[in-house]
């Protein structure tokens, strides 16, 4: 079959652009970083074609990758269902983005750099899906957490965008912690990465272990897909290019968690503990952020936050048993949430970098196209039936009322409280009277087009796709509910949030402001966001850093062994003066240094190796 | 009785990697005050010579393995590893040190011929099988190297750098040595294999208890030779103050040694007191790791923070001795091999960018690199992604293995720390990668040189070797793999 | 017959607590006991003979240390002979060979020093090379 082709199509454009991209004209550029990616699409239809109805899974090994004593780990790609699903969607997707880009980063510097930055994350996400082994996929892990870095930092010049690259590096890094240890404890108790070979053999483990290691893929997966108490870098990642807040940081990359937890649904089916802990972190951050959304002014930090609880909506699905319902929300995410941050970047473009909703206003007349398709995004993530959001935020709240009444109306209202936001940036962005300065413009065909492409998949994925039924055999079944009362609550409940955004934002827009005043506690702690940022660096960041200068390098380096040392010497000159023979202070220092640490080693070494 | 003291040819044979640098080098000696100037670069050329030609010998004896000279040395799969990474580093430190003489106007003859019996040392001591050999191959690697560290003589930094290294270095040579005669009065004998045996059969006469203090004595020589806290402490001012190509030389080849000799005595002749020994360096691996990481957070010199993360690195490897397995020890093997890619390439990058009389040696130095010379800036992202210990390149397998290696012999709390530590570590290095890509050229990137063939070269071999450790790392394993169980 | 390490060395350790003791009741007998008179002349460095002129730590030139351990190294190297000349009729040949490329290592180091200027006590020497 080939697989390889699909990410070496992507990482030959990324070779071809950095190397000859400096001197070549934007055409080339255009052609090498869109071709590949589409020949990349082309090569997974090909593939499915091929595959049939991919009913089993199908690897293809390339090469032993290690192999020393015990550990033998193989660079394979493998196909499945899961894996074709996240292959189109990251392909399909991908191209999309990828010709919007053209038009949108058309008068920007470095714009070689960026479509071979875009081909290389491309690359890593496409190895990390294709993966068939937990190596494999870390690789891919780690590749895209390195170019969602350059491509968060990509507008360098400005001081915040560096910040807000180093602080999504730094984050993850927390995460892989997690999930590099739980790359040990499996290869340690399975003697294998090979996913077919680990899932065989999960039944009859301790359940403690594969709890311990469900949770540290947890925390992995919280650090990549942005959950309670990792979800703070994707905020501040929005300061990134507009198409790459939509490929990575909505659609592709951020579900990544989701994609592994689910790819390891037979480790959580078994660790009951570690799974609850997924649906309560997921249900969590989907509330918490969604709650956030409500305040900002942003209109990329809305989304992105939109973003943050959207993705612990499927994290609450693959919690309750539900991955396949995970999977189908992360598909019909990928398509409106990477529309709506398409839309306010063309909404961005229009009015030459404004992102300030309550500097924008009667925007829908001025550029009808951009209003129109972002309108059935957020009917999508609305919930709006028949929209694509609906299908599969109510298949993920029908599983939750099986496992927990009270997870379902969690749910149902933070459903409530995305339709709120969503639809408060449409109608501070598009309805009621021009607030700005600019002149704005619509945007060219170029990017309209990713767009209406985008909208009709947001408004008809849902039942074009039913991605449930064709996981079906993947996943353990979901138990069916044909509550239509549940439906019509959580329906209800998402247009009674657009119905009160319409009431705030068009129909009196007075009452945010009185509203505001009188729970000015409540509407500050969350207008700061619960002051999470500032914890954490009062917290964790100042003591470090802090610490380690003044402990360690001060303390430690000069403060306590020129100390230590000085009073030594002080002494030593009234025993003989032995030490002061070397004149440099820091030498005498140092050496009295190597002295003590002798002493206590050889007394610890006398007490444990002599006695045996 | 004699006659078995005269070697055989195979004997001879088996030295040879030896004998060609200790030749070379002092034909450098007779000839530097008879050559002029002119021929400066004479001496580069033939070290580089001498080097390859040292380590196809030392490739070549690997045919013929065993012992040589009434068992002093021990040509095995560990010491041909060993003999090639540090051969390997002495030909990647003549590389950039071209430029680097040329530039600081210092003497050539002089310089290689130093590094070559620097060399020599150090492939004596990771061939030599009993512990005089160890201290002589110790000796010769040291005193060169202390000369090197003071090379420029007109540069009271290198100069300061010079007597601390020595001061202190002797200091720690004299604590291996008192351990050295300690186990020679205990055991009545240096050889490895039966000083284990003596203190396996019980026959220490009247006093384990100096084994322990023995073992420790050794632990200090070598763990200040591998900069291991608690004795780590020389290592910032003394690679700072030396010139940048022998602060490169530095970090690898003597350091590589002496994990080499590190493993083989404690893994030979002390595995029997192996659960006495395995908590100190347990601490020591662990002390190391943090103090070096966090140390270096705040350092904004560039050399003082590779420093710091030199220490680092060996508190990694010295978590993989603590495991005490054959899995650790070919851990230790790849990650040293890693190492000095990474590092030397690093490093190399430093002496490019420094310029005449390493001026520009501040963390904001980088600034604007990516943007003036893209393929140097894009190399040390290489090899900042292999400190880091990003997949696809040398450093990640080599952190995987050594963690590996620690779980495997149930060290979880040390794995679990030492992973943290690498999480740390990531962040001083982001910052270079971040000044590089993300600041405006500054000074130094403004007024940076043109590449030489020799510094490319140095720059571009490690980043090979780096990402080919990375992605075919199976072979180097395999072999280290095989070799860990001469230690034992 | 001692048995333990530490009955072994019993009798060393004695040995050096009765020659410390005994140090310390010397001193601190004559102190207790001693009379002391001080004066000019009984503070001078010598009681008799030349009164000394000008400091006594005088700096001497480093070509002095120099010197001072060239001449130690080659003097050890020396040594080497003393065990050769000890065995060298039973390993024959070998030992012949073996000792010639011990002198010449020898004599290229001491050619090496020699050209470097080491030996030369004024102000010429290896300077000369350093610069054309």
């Amino acid at each position: 079959m080939q697989l390889w082709l699909i990410p070496a199509f992507p990482l030959a454009g990324f070779l071809i652009n950095g190397l000859l991209g400096r001197r070549a004209s934007k055409g080339f550029i255009n052609a090498v970083a869109i071709g590949s990616v589409l020949l990349s699409f082309a090569w997974v239809l090909k593939t499915i074609m091929g595959l049939g109805d991919v009913s089993s899974r199908y690897v293809e090994h390339y090469f032993t990758w290690i192999q020393s004593g015990a550990l033998q780990v193989n660079f394979d790609f493998a196909v499945d269902r899961l894996t074709v699903v996240m292959l189109l969607v990251v392909t399909g997707v991908g191209a999309l983005i990828h010709i919007y880009s053209v038009g949108y980063m058309g008068h920007e510097g470095g714009y070689y750099r960026f479509f071979a930055y875009l081909n290389l994350f491309m690359f890593f996400m496409l190895t990390l899906v294709l993966a068939a082994n937990y190596l494999v996929l870390f690789v891919g892990w780690e590749g895209v957490g390195l170019c969602s870095y350059l491509l968060i930092g990509f507008y360098f010049l400005r001081q915040s965008a560096t910040n807000a690259g180093n602080k999504a590096f730094i984050v993850n890094r927390i995460g892989d912690f997690g999930f590099s240890l739980a790359i040990f404890l499996v290869f340690l108790n399975f003697g294998t990465l090979d996913f077919g070979g680990v899932f065989a053999n999960v039944p009859g483990k301790p359940e403690t272990l594969l709890n311990t290691i469900g949770l540290l893929l947890l925390v992995g997966a919280c650090g990549k897909s942005a959950q309670i108490p990792l979800y703070v870098w994707l905020p501040d990642a929005m300061e990134g290019p507009t198409p790459v807040s939509a490929l990575i940081h909505a659609a592709t990359m951020v579900t990544a968690g989701v994609y592994m937890v689910a790819r390891s649904n037979v480790i959580y089916i078994h660790a009951p503990v570690a799974q609850e802990a997924v649906a309560l972190i997921g249900l969590a951050t989907a509330f918490f952020s969604a709650t956030i959304g409500l305040l900002q002014n942003d209109i990329k930090k809305i989304f992105a936050y939109s973003t943050v609880s959207q993705l612990g909506y499927m994290f609450v699905g693959a919690g309750v048993g539900a991955f396949s319902a995970g999977i189908y929300h992360l598909v019909t995410h990928a398509f409106f949430k990477a529309l709506l941050f398409l839309g306010s970047g063309s909404v961005i473009h229009a009015l030459s970098g404004e992102q300030d909703v309550r500097r924008m206003g009667g925007l829908a007349k001025k550029i009808p196209w951009t209003f129109w398709t972002m309108l059935c995004a957020a009917v999508a993530i609305a919930g709006v039936p028949p929209f694509s959001g609906f299908y599969s935020k109510d298949m993920i709240l029908a599983a939750a009322y099986q496992r927990a009444p009270w997870i379902y109306w969690v749910g149902a209202i933070t459903a409530g409280l995305t339709a709120f936001y969503v639809f408060r940036a449409i109608f501070l962005a598009f309805f009621g009277a021009y607030r700005g300065h600019e002149h704005p413009h619509e945007s060219p065909p170029v990017m309209i087009l990713p767009l209406a492409a985008l909208a009709f998949l947001s408004l008809a994925g849902g039942f074009l796709f039913d991605v449930p039924q064709f996981l079906e055999r993947l996943f353990p079944p979901i138990e069916e509910s044909h509550d239509v009362t549940l439906v019509a609550v959580s329906v209800a409940i998402g247009l009674a949030g657009i119905g009160l955004a319409a009431l705030f934002y068009v129909v009196k827009p007075s009452l945010p402001d009185s509203l505001a005043a009188s729970f000015s506690g409540v509407y500050k702690l969350i207008y700061n966001k619960y002051f999470v940022d500032e914890i954490y660096d009062a917290a964790v960041v100042k003591p470090v850093v802090n610490g380690s200068r003044s402990l360690l390098w001060k303390g430690v380096d000069v403060g306590l062994i020129d100390a230590g040392v000085n009073g030594l010497g002080w002494s030593a000159r009234g025993i003989g003066g032995i030490l002061r023979l070397l004149q440099s202070g820091s030498i005498r220092s140092y050496a009295t240094w190597v002295v003590f640490g002798s002493v206590v080693l050889m007394v610890a070494m006398a007490m444990a190796g002599g006695v045996r | 009785m004699y006659a078995s003291l005269v070697p055989t040819s195979a004997e001879m044979i088996r030295f040879l990697p030896e004998l060609i640098l200790t030749v070379v080098a002092t034909l450098f000696m007779v000839l530097d005050p008879l050559l002029g100037r002119q021929s400066r670069h004479v001496y580069g050329h033939f070290s580089i010579l001498a080097l390859l030609g040292a380590m196809a010998a030392a490739v070549y004896v690997y045919r013929d393995p065993g012992a040589a000279f009434s068992g002093m040395l021990m040509v095995d799969g560990f010491a041909t590893f060993f003999r090639v990474v540090v051969i390997g580093v002495g030909i990647l430190t003549v590389l950039p040190s071209y430029r680097y003489l040329d530039r600081e106007d210092a003497e050539t003859g002089e310089y290689h011929a130093l590094l070559l019996f620097s060399i020599v040392g150090q492939c004596v001591m990771v061939t030599a099988n009993e512990l005089i050999m160890i201290f002589i191959g110790l000796e010769i690697s040291s005193i060169a190297s202390y000369v090197l560290a003071g090379y420029l003589r007109d540069d009271r930094r290198a100069n300061e750098a010079a007597l601390k290294y020595f001061l202190l270095g002797s200091f720690a040579t004299a604590f291996f040595l008192y351990g050295v005669a300690l186990i020679y009065g205990m055991t009545g004998s240096t050889n490895l294999a039966t000083v284990r045996r003596a203190i396996l059969g019980g026959s220490l006469g009247s006093a384990p208890i100096f084994i322990g203090v023995a073992a420790a004595l050794m632990f200090v020589g070598l763990g200040f030779k591998v900069s291991g806290a608690p004795f780590q402490i020389w290592a910032p001012d003394v690679y700072q103050g030396a010139p940048t190509p022998v602060a490169a030389f530095l970090s690898a080849g003597p350091k590589a040694a002496a994990f080499a000799i590190f493993l083989r005595i404690f893994l030979t002749a002390f595995q029997p007191i192996g659960p006495g020994w395995e908590p100190l360096v347990w601490v020591s691996a662990l002390a190391s790791m943090t103090l070096g990481n966090f140390a270096a957070l705040t350092q904004s010199n560039i050399k003082r923070l590779l420093a710091y993360s030199s220490i680092a690195h060996a508190g990694y490897v010295l978590v993989a001795l603590a495991a005490r397995s054959n899995v650790g020890t070919a851990a230790a093997m790849f990650y040293m091999a890693a190492y000095a890619f990474m590092n030397i390439g690093a490093f190399a990058v430093v002496s490019h960018l420094s310029g005449k009389g390493e001026r520009y040696l501040k963390v904001e130095d980088f600034a604007g690199l990516g943007a003036k010379q893209p393929g140097t800036a894009a190399l040390l992202s290489i090899f900042l992604l292999s400190l880091i210990g990003v997949p696809l390149t040398g450093g990640f397998f080599g952190k995987f293995y050594i963690f590996k290696a620690a779980l495997d012999s149930h060290l979880v709390w040390l794995t679990v720390l030492g992973l943290l530590n690498s999480a740390v570590a990531a962040y001083y290095y982001l910052r270079i990668l971040v000044m590089m890509y993300m600041r405006e050229p500054g000074e130094a990137a403004s007024r940076i040189q043109p590449l030489t063939p020799g510094l490319r070269a140095a720059l571009v071999l490690p980043a090979l070797g780096t990402l080919v450790l990375g992605i075919f790392p199976g072979w180097v394993l395999d072999f280290a793999g095989r070799s860990s169980v001469f230690v034992r | 017959m001692p048995t333990s390490y530490a009955e072994t060395y019993f009798p060393v350790l004695l040995q050096a607590v009765i020659a410390m003791a005994v140090a310390a009741g010397m001193l601190g007998a004559s102190y207790l006991l001693g009379k002391r008179v001080r004066n000019r002349v009984k503070d001078m460095p010598y009681e008799c003979g030349i009164e000394p002129t000008g400091s006594a730590r005088e700096r001497f030139s480093v070509k002095f240390y120099l010197v001072g351990m060239l001449f130690i190294l080659f003097d050890i190297e020396a040594i080497f002979l003393y065990p050769w000349a000890v065995v060298y009729r039973e390993l024959k040949m070998f030992a012949f060979l073996e000792m010639l490329v011990f002198i010449v290592l020898i004599l290229s180091g001491f050619f090496y020093i020699w050209k470097k200027g080491a030996l030369d006590w004024g102000e010429t020497g290896e300077r000369r090379f350093r610069k054309p």
